[in-house]
């Protein structure tokens, strides 16, 4: 019997070993692995770019230039500011109010009785349909898109939040009420704290629908930002114009989701695995 | 030792379960009675749904009894008081707190100065063997650590009273048996009054003064059975070899084999 148990340990040593091992050797095969992908779609990309009228399509070298024009003038860096700006307002905005609403709507279930049906029905509600009301009610300028980002944002904030609090293990809120515990204490020290993860889930999906919600904005409003010279350069058939701010915004969305993820491993260290389950 | 600290009197609970429309009236509890002198260990045992966790849960305060009282050193419990200790059957520590933050959760809530309950915490945290892994979260500890970490979570606020509810039920039998020698030891330390609820016999008769035996459908006390195992319970090996241990075990377990017979043979 000591025999045996030994070969198996060695042997679960053994697994163990191999498993250290290739996930030590994975992330550097991934990256070159990312990079042959990431080089041979440009090279195909600029090939048969190149074969196309530039009306239709544009290939990676003339974005690159498209770029610098751009930048020379100070228009896309002014676009930037005018595109970040509401998307920041907007998105910040749909937290402080979005995380709040969720963890009430979680917690008490006359609040859900109350209020949930007006979020589900806004999430499924298609709320670009909603923007010629905005125009009326905020103009064209800072206002509509601040507004435009924010409902669109909040909505998968507030679900996501619900979802977290009504995942709190009841025994876990029961230590709480255990030790004597107020109504106050169980949120702050122990509801919030377990429902983080999934406020960054949350928070992290609200970033693309943010990003989404803001181009949206400057296509039918002020034609300004980022969305402004996707509109203008398709207007004028620029098409390597139009693909630079389009790209930027795949940088800016994939940039801000990697932050609030990082973000979520700083206030949530305890739990990245579990947050990984969620994803 | 005279002092009556836990007076349960005539307690009953009853649930009303609906499935599709029908409503079933469970008793949990019918017309409990017993009472823990000051500085005594009592075991609630029996088979699954005789309501020993549910008796547990209202001495707690953590559910309400259909009727009867009780009291806890004279006061009539109502809900959770600081008077009583909860040790959870899996630790139920808060992952993002460490070992330290946990114990003093307790006395965090209670509104005790930071310094105060961080001395507390680091005191209970050492009588329980933990102090080296003051700094761990739950992730980083084993079940018995947990467990540790839970009893010195209920004695750093000053209990009477702890109240366990199969607090060694989840570990393995090596780990169950240091920690009910470590219970042993932590009682003639601190004289804690000690209700806990357990499936073990084994373990009942080794840390309790009395048993109480519960019987299910509906949920009553069928005996309490007096353990005469002098204490300081030092010496397990002895213990678990002498007549009185054995004999009682044997005892108990006749006891609740029976019902359990005469219930499948309904």
């Amino acid at each position: 019997m000591e025999g045996r148990s030994t070969v198996i340990t060695t042997r679960k040593d053994q697994v163990s070993k191999i498993n250290k091992m290739s996930s030590k050797r994975k992330p550097i095969k991934d990256i070159y692995i990312i990079i042959i992908s990431l080089v041979l779609i440009m090279l195909i990309w600029e090939i048969f770019g190149r074969q196309i009228n530039p009306i239709f399509a544009s290939y990676p070298t003339a974005i690159f230039f498209a770029f610098f024009d751009l930048m020379e003038g100070g228009t896309l860096v002014t676009a930037f500011g005018q595109s970040v700006q509401p998307l920041a307002v907007g998105y910040l905005l749909a937290a402080v109010v979005g995380i709040p609403i969720g963890l009430l709507i979680g917690r008490y279930r006359i609040v859900e009785s109350a209020i949930n049906i007006y979020v589900i029905a806004g999430y499924a509600t298609p709320l670009v349909a909603l923007i010629p009301l905005f125009v009326l009610w905020f103009g064209l300028g800072f206002g509509v898109k601040v507004a435009i980002v924010f409902t669109l944002t909040i909505f998968p904030i507030i679900i996501n939040t619900t979802d977290g609090v009504k995942a709190v293990p009841k025994t876990m809120i029961e230590v709480g009420t255990a030790f004597v515990a107020s109504q106050s204490a169980i949120m702050r020290k122990i509801i919030i704290p377990a429902t983080i993860p999934h406020i960054m889930t949350g928070l992290r999906l609200g970033v693309g629908k943010a990003v989404i919600a803001m181009v949206i904005a400057e296509f039918f409003t002020s034609i300004s930002g980022l969305g402004g010279i996707i509109i203008n350069s398709g207007n004028n058939f620029d098409t390597a114009k139009m693909f630079v701010p389009v790209i930027i915004l795949m940088i800016l969305g994939v940039g801000l989701t990697a932050l609030v993820g990082k973000l979520e491993s700083i206030v949530a260290p305890w739990q990245d695995k579990m947050t990984k389950k969620h994803e | 030792m005279a002092n009556e600290k836990v007076h349960v009197r005539q307690i009953s609970k009853e649930f009303i379960v609906s499935s599709k429309g029908i409503e079933d009236r469970i008793t949990a509890l019918q017309d409990v009675s017993f009472s823990v002198q000051e500085g005594e260990i009592i075991a609630l045992t029996g088979t699954s749904g005789c309501g020993k966790t549910t008796m547990l849960r209202i001495i707690m305060g953590l559910e309400n009894q259909s009727s009867g009282i009780v009291e806890v050193g004279g006061k009539q419990v109502t809900g959770p008081g600081y008077d009583r200790g909860m040790i959870f059957q899996h630790a139920e520590l808060l992952p993002w707190r460490t070992a330290l933050e946990n114990v003093e959760f307790g006395l965090e809530v209670k509104g005790v100065s930071p310094q105060e309950r961080r001395e507390a915490a680091k005191y209970y945290l050492e009588l329980v063997g933990l102090k080296d892994a003051m700094n761990h979260r739950p992730t980083q500890l084993s079940g018995g650590m947990k467990q540790r970490v839970g009893i010195a979570r209920a004695l750093a606020i000053d209990p009477d009273v702890l109240l366990m509810d199969e607090p060694f039920g989840a570990l393995d039998a090596q780990t169950r048996e240091t920690l009910q020698d470590e219970l042993l030891k932590i009682h003639e330390q601190t004289k804690k009054t000690i209700i806990f609820v357990t499936h073990d016999l084994d373990e009942a008769v080794l840390l309790a003064d009395k048993v109480v035996v519960m019987f299910p459908d509906p949920g009553r006390i069928h005996e309490i059975v007096d353990i005469n195992i002098q204490r300081p319970r030092n010496d397990v090996i002895a213990i678990k070899g002498s007549d009185e241990f054995n004999q009682k075990r044997y005892y108990i377990w006749k006891a609740l084999k029976t019902a359990a017979s005469s219930t499948v043979g309904v």
